[in-house]
């Protein structure tokens, strides 16, 4: 395929001004589009962390009600599972999977755009409850009912938005699956494809199995607040506990939807930095994919304390601790890919060895969890949040940053300020320690998630960790500064970027930045 | 290499075929609803309300063993409903038919309609009370300021572990008026 063969390939840059971003069917404007959607989303839910971590500070009413505190422990999840790390990840996909594999865009460039575009009206969507009556959604990002249809009438926004933002990433997942099944570069097989397309397939096959059920759950919330079913209502034969298995449904694969590209880009970054290929690829391949299918039948974990009948209890305990296998495999090949490899210690490394170490720790504190007698005692307190937030900030944020500071020179042309890096790396892991570590302390010790009060013997825990959530949040100003200095300029990028990445992957041997068309012409593939 | 308009349309065809995806597991969900009520039947958890009286089968009554038996009533939210049993607690032998009357009295002036859940503690032996007549089959309807008797006839099958000694069948009424009168 040739430039000069058909219309839509010209080689003249992208359009001038605002329409470039609103009409394009770039791939890399696409990317960027999600990345900064994905980075101001990051500051709102971050701001809404911030309103809960100041009136924990000290127990008592300080600074907001128990009903607007609550909108914030729920806006601050949704925004930051469906409008920060999502787009982030669907960012990077748009980015680097045709890069990658040798494909010039994506394959469907125009629904690109249009799943892109739907994500903001989404989040406007949702944002708008804040200013209605009654406030924005207060049941808590699982919008279990009956409590969520006691709300008011912010229920058919946040379900139309959730409608809205599954739509958007279940186009996005089709782009991707559809990009890398039929837009590989001859000779890219499907063993050759790098660890990041990998596991943004299996993510993609995820979100197409579980965001309509989601939509569908919501749905039933709808109709049994506006239009009289009875699908959760126990005084018209239902049951909300069924609510909870279709929520749990769609939310065990959602957190895997969260976490596997991040083990993708791990997988990218720390053999670069070791200069060593991926130990154990094909286990990789094998253990994602497992991880992927797992994730389908472990999802009344959730649920233990609802009631189950003792094999229920066993079935889902026994099936959730299979999970820490496959997710084992992935560590063990990290550490030995890294094992007498000549390592440097640039920013994405730092976060990218950050991530397996906090990680795992996340994924210790999940196999507790996942003994049902002892689940008992965890559940719905702070230890459950010190373990997400273990999980999905030192798990799937820091997985972002480091990608972030991984490609950014590729994209930009322009290296980032090391130096201020590596401050915002030493900051951010400190605080977000400090921040999270002693929340399993106050939640062993019984401290209820989602109350804006608590015990005074919390008092201390809680302030430590109030202390590390502003340092945590005011660090990111830092990423925030080095994005933009790197984007206005700074020390010519090489094409590789880093030392050897060459070996690493097709996206070093394009040009820093990379022209607006790239692989128009196939790349060889050895 | 494909030409490129040979490939878009392959792209297409592709992803339509996965849009099959989201479609069957949006409609799943809506599936899983009545395959949820069969699955809880099945272990016995959360039972629900039957639809019909089931015939009085015939148990060997054990008149050696004795179960405190406990009745709660409750009303659920602003009811305006009396709603109360005629004993308290009822010492019963396994395999043996009792009835046991209660009694709701609407005491606002409008005609209500309720609609009782029944709930057995504890929960591993709530499949082994069977009732053969309840006014939680159906939803009652309550004239103002009358009193309405209903009686309630139930055994609790032989077949019930040895180690339940205490049990608890507690009715929640439910308003549901305002969904009758639209």
């Amino acid at each position: 395929m040739t430039a000069t063969t058909h219309d839509d390939h010209h080689d003249h840059g992208p359009a001038k001004g605002i329409m470039r971003w609103i009409t394009t069917t770039n791939h890399k404007d696409i990317g960027t589009l999600y990345m900064i959607t994905a980075l101001i989303m990051f500051f709102v839910g971050g701001a809404m962390a911030l309103v809960i971590r100041a009136e924990l500070f000290e127990p008592g009413m300080q600074y907001v009600d128990p009903l607007f505190f609550n909108q914030m422990t729920t806006l601050h999840a949704l925004v930051m599972v469906f409008g920060a790390v999502m787009p982030a990840f669907a960012g990077l996909a748009n980015w680097m999977i045709p890069m990658m594999i040798g494909a010039p865009d994506m394959a469907l460039p125009r629904m690109n755009n249009w799943s892109f575009w739907i994500l903001p009206f989404a989040v406007c969507l949702l944002a708008s409850t804040l200013f209605m009556e009654g406030g924005a959604p207060s049941a808590g990002w699982t919008l279990y009912p009956p409590l969520v249809l006691q709300g008011g009438n912010n229920l058919p926004f946040a379900v139309f938005s959730v409608h809205l933002l599954g739509i958007s990433s279940i186009m996005a997942a089709i782009n991707i699956i559809v990009t890398v099944f039929n837009m590989r570069a001859p000779g890219m097989t499907w063993m050759k494809l790098p660890m990041f397309v990998w596991t943004w397939v299996i993510t993609a096959f995820l979100l197409i199995a579980i965001m309509p059920v989601f939509a569908g759950a919501v749905t039933m919330l709808l109709t049994d607040k506006f239009f009289g079913t009875s699908f959760f209502n126990a005084a018209g034969g239902g049951d909300p506990v069924l609510y909870q298995h279709l929520f749990w449904f769609f939310g065990h694969p959602e957190v895997y939807v969260l976490i596997l590209p991040s083990f993708g880009v791990v997988s990218q970054i720390i053999p670069t930095f070791a200069r060593k290929p991926l130990f154990g690829y094909s286990s990789m391949v094998y253990a994602t994919a497992s991880i992927g299918l797992l994730s389908f039948i472990v999802w009344a974990h959730h649920q233990y304390t609802v009631g189950m009948p003792i094999q229920g209890e066993l079935y889902f305990t026994y099936a959730t601790m299979l999970i820490a296998v496959p997710t084992g495999v992935k560590v063990f090949n990290w550490l030995a890919t890294m094992w007498k490899g000549a390592m440097t210690f640039e920013t994405p490394m730092l976060f990218a060895i950050a991530f397996v170490v906090l990680f795992t720790m996340g994924g210790f504190t999940g196999l507790m969890m996942s003994i049902s007698p002892a689940d008992l005692q965890y559940h719905d307190t702070y230890f459950i949040v010190a373990h997400f937030h273990y999980t999905l900030v030192t798990g799937a944020v820091f997985a972002i940053l480091a990608a972030v500071y991984y490609w950014l020179p590729k994209w930009t042309g322009y290296m980032y300020d090391e130096r201020l890096g590596k401050l915002h790396f030493w900051l951010t892991t400190i605080s977000v320690n400090v921040c999270f570590f002693p929340q399993h302390f106050s939640g062993l010790a019984g401290m209820p998630r989602r109350i804006p009060d608590y015990a005074v013997q919390f008092a201390e825990f809680n302030a430590m960790s109030s202390v590390g959530a502003f340092v945590f949040g005011f660090a990111q100003l830092i990423l925030a500064y080095v994005v933009i200095q790197s984007i206005r300029g700074g020390d010519k990028a090489t094409d590789e970027v880093w030392e050897g990445a060459k070996e690493h992957g097709l996206e070093w041997q394009l040009p820093s930045p990379p022209p607006y068309h790239t692989w128009t012409t196939a790349p060889d593939i050895k | 290499m494909t030409e490129p308009s040979k490939r878009r349309s392959s792209n297409v065809r592709l992803a339509l075929g996965i849009v099959a995806v989201p479609l069957l597991m949006f409609g799943l969900g809506f599936a899983v609803a009545p395959f949820y009520d069969r699955v809880c039947e099945y272990f016995g958890v959360t039972p629900k309300v039957r639809a019909e009286a089931t015939a009085d089968t015939q148990y060997r009554v054990d008149p050696a063993r004795e179960i405190a038996l406990g009745f709660i009533t409750s009303v659920n939210g602003s009811m305006p409903l009396e709603f109360r049993v005629e004993v308290p607690k009822l010492e019963i032998h396994p395999g043996q038919y009792y009835t046991v009357k209660f009694y709701a009295k609407n005491v606002s002036d409008k005609t209500l309609f309720g609609q009782a859940i029944p709930s057995v503690a504890p929960v591993w032996a709530a499949g082994h009370l069977k009732k053969t007549e309840c006014f939680c089959f159906k939803e009652q309807e309550f004239a103002p300021k009358v009193e309405k008797e209903m009686p309630v006839r139930f055994v609790v099958d032989p077949e019930v572990s040895a180690d339940v000694k205490d049990m608890t069948l507690s009715y929640t009424f439910f308003d549901i008026t305002a969904k009758k009168i639209q």
